[in-house]
């Protein structure tokens, strides 16, 4: 599905280039006194040899962005959680490789502009204004720091680029809340595209002035004395303040930097609508071969996450527009007579809504014991053994589940309660630094006794819980070597996970405790509230559209469902929902929940993901209303448990 | 130009000719009036405060507000000089409503109970319906005498013949009286960013979370239905704003919940909010200006919008891609759906005509297509009629300002208004039996007129009334009426109407009509 989606946005966008070097080449030579001749001018330009070759050069640049664009895309936001995380994510070697080749491309970028150009920016090397050999055989050539200049300002571009794509969460592709043509989606966002990039050139033109200003002459000075070129002596040096208040030389920089970045930004907005756009899943194979491509297996396997969150996306819209497709979904198998799309697909959003409802009674946890986990840690001997770290672990999960609200029945917490509470509590326990957490992560994963217990949901859930502690694993370059040696370490002795693991978690603890105690530290360290919080709701888009799916599913089936398949869930799809109403209003109340972050309106970049909670919640209880009204005075026949039934005659008397 | 000019005859001739006839002739004034006596109680008291109307009145008199020359040229009901309500709004599921008064509060008022409970105690609720009417001024607003109501067959209480309902109190009825049965708080919203109000809608599916277009802004207030304090605190309004949107004038929320659209009569774009995260898309098109009505269809698939120009737009809920209307007079000045979509009614500036519009069934994947016919048909003529009445000749007839259908989809109502030029043609609110299935039919079912001089301004049905249908009037004076109609829906009378087209659509055979309650 998504190759041919990349290809198509990637040959748009290349199809879309000659249309902004034309312009941009009609805009450098903007001539407003002679129009005319300005206007057949540029007409001749776009057909010279250098403007096809840029052309062409600008075409595997656009290939090589699009490529990193495809690379780095992910539908979970990844949030540093305090400002060294966020350090630690742009020294990242990935990262370095996307900043590093930005910069490049930037530079490429910079050259095939100066060369469209034209005028003084055209060549590198110029003949001296001043030459010294007043015959004229010899001519000798000059250092062209106009086209330097635009050279450094591309590659400072790419590089700012680059970074503000991390910053920005670029890479987060953002789901529309409405369904729209794709052509109308870019028309829709082109203004705005264009508006933030000339402000964006605006801004990055003034860093590269100073930069240049306070550092020009180290490049200056290292391309004259490799290609052994030498400043014109007659003209001023471009890091002096004459130098840079050339408007020429601003204007033309300020034009190529909206360039590179119109071109870029077009590949990435394709890239993202492309990607974005609703799929149509099957949900009953018409053919044997198509079975992996239907709607339910797709759900309960475990596809890269895009394709999980396209197939939610798709659950929800078939849920609301398409009779026809509700029909397939409660329908019986052929021979059977068995409800298998339903019990797939239900069991699969059952299953988000109880893995939200885990993750938040964890945090909760972790807010409620603050403190009071971190003493048997501080004070447990170096020494400890296997044993001791396992029934460490073990009362650590009767902790929290003894802690765990009268709310969560044993029904709701299967055997995996043990294994996911553990990777909960570790995970949001206070103490648990990023690095442990990965640890934590690795050794649930790798060790025997652990994968034992495990079911297989729990496996499952391993490689989310890697992504989303991994972007944290770049926390702490102080600390860097210590996961780098224990997950070796840990992987190789797997078998029994020793004493060097315990001695080295303690002695972290150690080195944390005493960090923690400096103020440099501590500000790189503390935790963003808001961002801890907003990373717990990352994925939620998902449980959105589970959400918004299975209520118009159930909803529906009060007059489609001929053969009663949804009746039998429906006590658990009610538990379900009552219990991550419950958690969810109880999360609200803790501080910094409830808050919203800051609104920037209008700006291109979506910023949506920072308020995911509240459309949950919205979602959540719009949801239960959609189930109560329909079904109507019908749920009191439905065996739930008291406090829930109390909770039910809430809603359906509208009193929530 | 779409529209096929099919001229069908006046339907108040068609009225005359029934009758004649001795046919099947509505007598749903009797009716009406009769059904008075089991009228819910705890429907009916929320009333509104007589106080602070006196001196809101006379302020508008004074001043010119600010922006009010645009917002309220547009605005629904406003007709003309005395505008007390802006703006007036059912909740979607429980009695509750929300009404937006001249200096820009506006009062949630709530029935304690809920209509399900009410069937319980008739005889308590007539006794106290009794004690109220005596107590009231009677003569408050006298039906008109239409055609139905001929003096052969009426037989109609001398109590009844009056006013069903007062919803205000009179001059000098006691106030508190009727307060027994609402529940004592009603909240009182103001905001430093709530100026000029124009329109009011509540969440569906939610317990109570009101969206209110301002001048400015969108206002979303987040009410705890549970809370006792009258004036909820500022934070409990979500402010969106979008640069060049203002001022803001129709709201609708979709069906399900999940959007909200929001238009202007000067932005050319429509937003579409996902009001939780406060993300908006702008929908825009080019030519005809802003919006100055929207309708979201109750099966939420389709959205009219009306632009100042003469024109209209359909858009389809699922791609948002939209039909383009031109009408042949004016802009479009109301519209409503039926309750399953299929059927857009639509009234037009200048033309005393109500026009219909039907679309394909709403079935699969639409995928982009608004899949309307290819014309309008006109379906009732209203122009200017005289009627005999027992007081002198009445004429009655004129454009079409706001029109409201009930959730079941037998009633319409209508606000018609005279011709200017006409001094004894007024605006008299006329109601009619509509049925959409298997054809689409419209008969005249009576008229209702308010007290000397009040003019009826804006229009309501109550979104779940279980006994047939419950038309709120805001009237220029201040006042709401609500008023009654009882009828066995041919509806599946349970649940809301709105999520069961399925029902309605199989059952709307037979159209039985009893008086239920035949004693006061």
């Amino acid at each position: 599905v998504l190759g041919w989606r990349v290809a198509a946005s990637v040959a748009w966008s290349v199809l879309l280039l000659p249309l902004c070097t034309a312009a941009f080449i009609s805009i450098s030579s903007i001539d407003l006194l002679h129009p005319i001749q300005w206007i057949s001018n540029s007409f001749n330009d776009w057909y010279t040899s250098y403007a096809i070759f840029c052309m062409l050069l600008l075409s595997v640049v656009i290939l090589i962005i699009s490529i990193f664009n495809v690379e780095f895309y992910a539908v979970v936001p990844s949030i540093p959680c305090s400002r060294l995380a966020l350090l630690g994510k742009i020294i990242h070697p990935r990262q370095v490789i996307h900043s590093a080749v930005h910069a490049i491309m930037g530079m490429l970028v910079a050259w095939c502009a100066a060369v469209m150009t034209k005028g003084k920016f055209q060549f590198l090397a110029v003949p001296c204004t001043a030459s010294e050999s007043l015959d004229g055989a010899v001519q000798h050539m000059c250092l062209n720091e106009y086209h330097l200049f635009l050279l450094l300002s591309g590659a400072f571009m790419g590089y700012s680029y680059s970074l503000l794509y991390l910053v920005n969460n670029m890479n987060y592709l953002p789901f529309p809340i409405i369904q729209q043509y794709k052509y109308l989606r870019f028309r829709r966002s082109l203004p705005a595209l264009v508006k933030h990039s000339c402000v964006e050139s605006l801004y990055l033109v003034r860093n590269v002035c100073v930069a240049y200003y306070f550092f020009g002459y180290i490049p200056r000075a290292w391309i004259s004395a490799t290609t052994d070129l030498h400043a014109d002596s007659k003209l001023h040096p471009l890091d002096t303040l004459t130098g840079l208040l050339d408007l020429s030389l601003l204007y033309h920089t300020w034009l190529c930097g909206i360039f590179l970045l119109i071109t870029w930004h077009i590949a990435w907005l394709l890239f993202k609508i492309y990607a974005t756009e609703a799929h149509h899943f099957p949900v009953q194979p018409t053919f044997t071969e198509e079975t992996d491509q239907c709607l339910p297996k797709i759900l309960n396997s475990n596809p890269p996450l895009i394709i999980k969150f396209l197939a939610l996306q798709d659950l929800m819209l078939l849920s609301q527009y398409s009779p026809v497709r509700r029909q397939e979904v409660f329908s019986l198998s052929q021979p059977g007579g068995h409800p298998h799309n339903w019990t797939a697909i239900s069991k699969e959003c059952l299953n988000l809504f109880r893995d939200l409802t885990q993750k938040l009674i964890m945090q909760q946890e972790a807010a409620a014991t603050n403190g009071r986990v971190k003493q048997p840690s501080a004070g447990e001997p170096p020494q400890a053994a296997v044993s001791e770290e396992m029934s460490f672990q073990a009362q650590r999960s009767n902790v929290s589940r003894a802690h765990m609200p009268s709310l969560v029945k044993s029904s709701l917490l299967p055997l995996k309660t043990l294994s996911t509470s553990d990777l909960g509590s570790s995970f949001g326990s206070p103490f648990s630094s990023p690095a442990l957490n990965r640890q934590a992560g690795i050794l649930d994963l790798n060790s025997p006794w652990h994968g034992s217990v495990q079911s297989p949901h729990v496996m499952r859930r391993g490689p989310k819980l890697w992504t989303s502690s991994s972007d944290l694993q770049m926390n702490g370059s102080h600390q860097e070597s210590f996961p780098v040696i224990s997950v070796a370490r840990v992987g190789n002795e797997a078998i029994q996970p020793s004493f060097i693991y315990t001695w080295l978690q303690n002695k972290q603890e150690q080195v944390r405790s005493f960090l923690s105690k400096r103020v440099l530290i501590m500000y790189f360290f503390s935790k963003h509230p808001e961002a801890s919080i907003q990373a717990i709701f990352s994925d939620t888009q998902m449980h959105i559209w589970a959400l918004e799916g299975l209520s118009r599913l159930v909803a529906a089936s009060f007059t489609e469902d001929r053969f009663g398949v949804v009746q039998t869930t429906l006590p658990a799809i009610l538990n379900t929902l009552l219990t991550l109403q419950e958690v969810v209003d109880k999360h609200f109340k803790l501080p910094h929940a409830s808050s919203k972050p800051p609104r920037t309106s209008g700006s291109l970049m979506d910023t949506s993901y920072k308020t995911l909670r509240f459309a949950l919640r919205a979602s959540l209880k719009t949801a239960i209303y959609r189930i109560t009204t329909t079904f109507g005075e019908h749920l009191n026949a439905v065996q739930v448990s008291a406090e829930h039934k109390k909770r039910l005659q809430q809603f359906l008397e509208f009193k929530e | 130009m779409s529209q096929c000019m099919a001229r069908c005859g006046n339907v108040w001739a068609a009225q005359r000719d029934c009758r004649r006839r001795g046919g099947r002739s509505p007598v749903d004034e009797k009716r009406l009036a009769l059904g008075v006596g089991s009228v819910p109680v705890g429907l009916l008291s929320p009333r509104l405060p007589v106080s602070p109307f006196v001196p809101l009145q006379r302020g508008h008199d004074r001043r010119v507000l600010p922006g009010c020359g645009l917002v309220s040229s547009l605005q629904r009901g406003s007709a003309g000089a005395g505008c007390s309500i802006r703006a007036f709004a059912w909740h979607p599921h429980t009695s509750k409503f929300a009404v937006a008064l001249l200096d820009d509060s506006i009062r949630v008022y709530n029935s304690s109970r809920s209509p399900r409970s009410l069937r319980g105690s008739p005889q308590a609720d007539k006794a106290l319906l009794k004690r109220r009417l005596s107590q009231r001024i009677l003569k408050c607003c006298r039906l008109s005498p239409s055609p139905a109501a001929s003096p052969g067959r009426t037989s109609v209480p001398a109590a009844a013949r009056s006013c069903p309902v007062t919803a205000g109190p009179g001059p000098q009825g006691a106030p508190g009286t009727a307060l027994t049965q609402t529940s004592a708080t009603v909240p009182i919203l103001k905001h430093r960013l709530q100026r000029s109000v124009a329109a009011l809608a509540w969440k569906p599916l939610c317990a109570s979370i009101l969206a209110v277009a301002c001048q400015s802004c969108v206002l979303v207030w987040h009410l705890d239905p549970t809370s006792l304090s009258t004036r909820p605190s500022s934070g409990c309004a979500q402010v969106l704003a979008h640069p060049g949107h203002s001022p803001v004038t129709s709201l609708a929320w979709a069906p399900s919940g999940e959007m909200l659209l929001s238009a202007s009569p000067v932005d050319t774009a429509m937003l579409v909010w996902d009001v939780s995260t406060e993300n908006c898309v702008p929908l825009q098109w080019f030519g005809g200006g802003g919006v100055t009505y929207l309708a979201w269809s109750p099966d939420g698939s389709r959205v009219l919008a009306a632009t100042p120009s003469a024109v209209f737009r359909v858009w389809e809920a699922q791609m948002w891609t939209c039909e383009r209307w031109p009408t042949i007079k004016g802009r479009c000045q109301t519209g409503c759906w039926s309750p399953d979509g299929s059927r857009l009614l639509f009234t037009v500036q200048g033309e005393s005509v109500i026009y219909s519009l039907s679309f394909s069934e709403y079935s699969g994947e639409l995928q982009g297509q608004v899949g309307g016919s290819k014309t309008a048909s006109i379906v009732a003529d209203l122009s200017e009629t005289g009627f005999e009445t027992l007081y002198g000749e009445e004429r009655i007839g004129g454009e079409v300002h706001s029109m409201a259908w009930d959730p079941s989809g037998e009633r319409l109502a209508a606000v018609i208004r005279g011709s200017p030029e006409a001094a004894e043609s007024r605006t008299i609110v006329a109601v009619f039996r509509t049925r959409n299935s298997p054809v689409f039919e419209l008969l005249p079912c009576g008229f209702l007129q308010g007290e000397p001089g009040a003019q009826p301004q804006l229009l309501a049905f109550h979104p779940c009334f279980k006994k047939g249908a419950l038309l709120t009037v805001c009237w220029s004076t201040g006042r709401i009426s609500h008023v009654p109609f009882f009828f066995v829906s041919a509806q599946f009378p349970g649940l809301s109407p709105r999520h069961s087209p399925v029902a309605a659509l199989s059952s709307s055979a037979s159209v039985r009509e009893q008086p239920l309650f035949s004693e006061l």
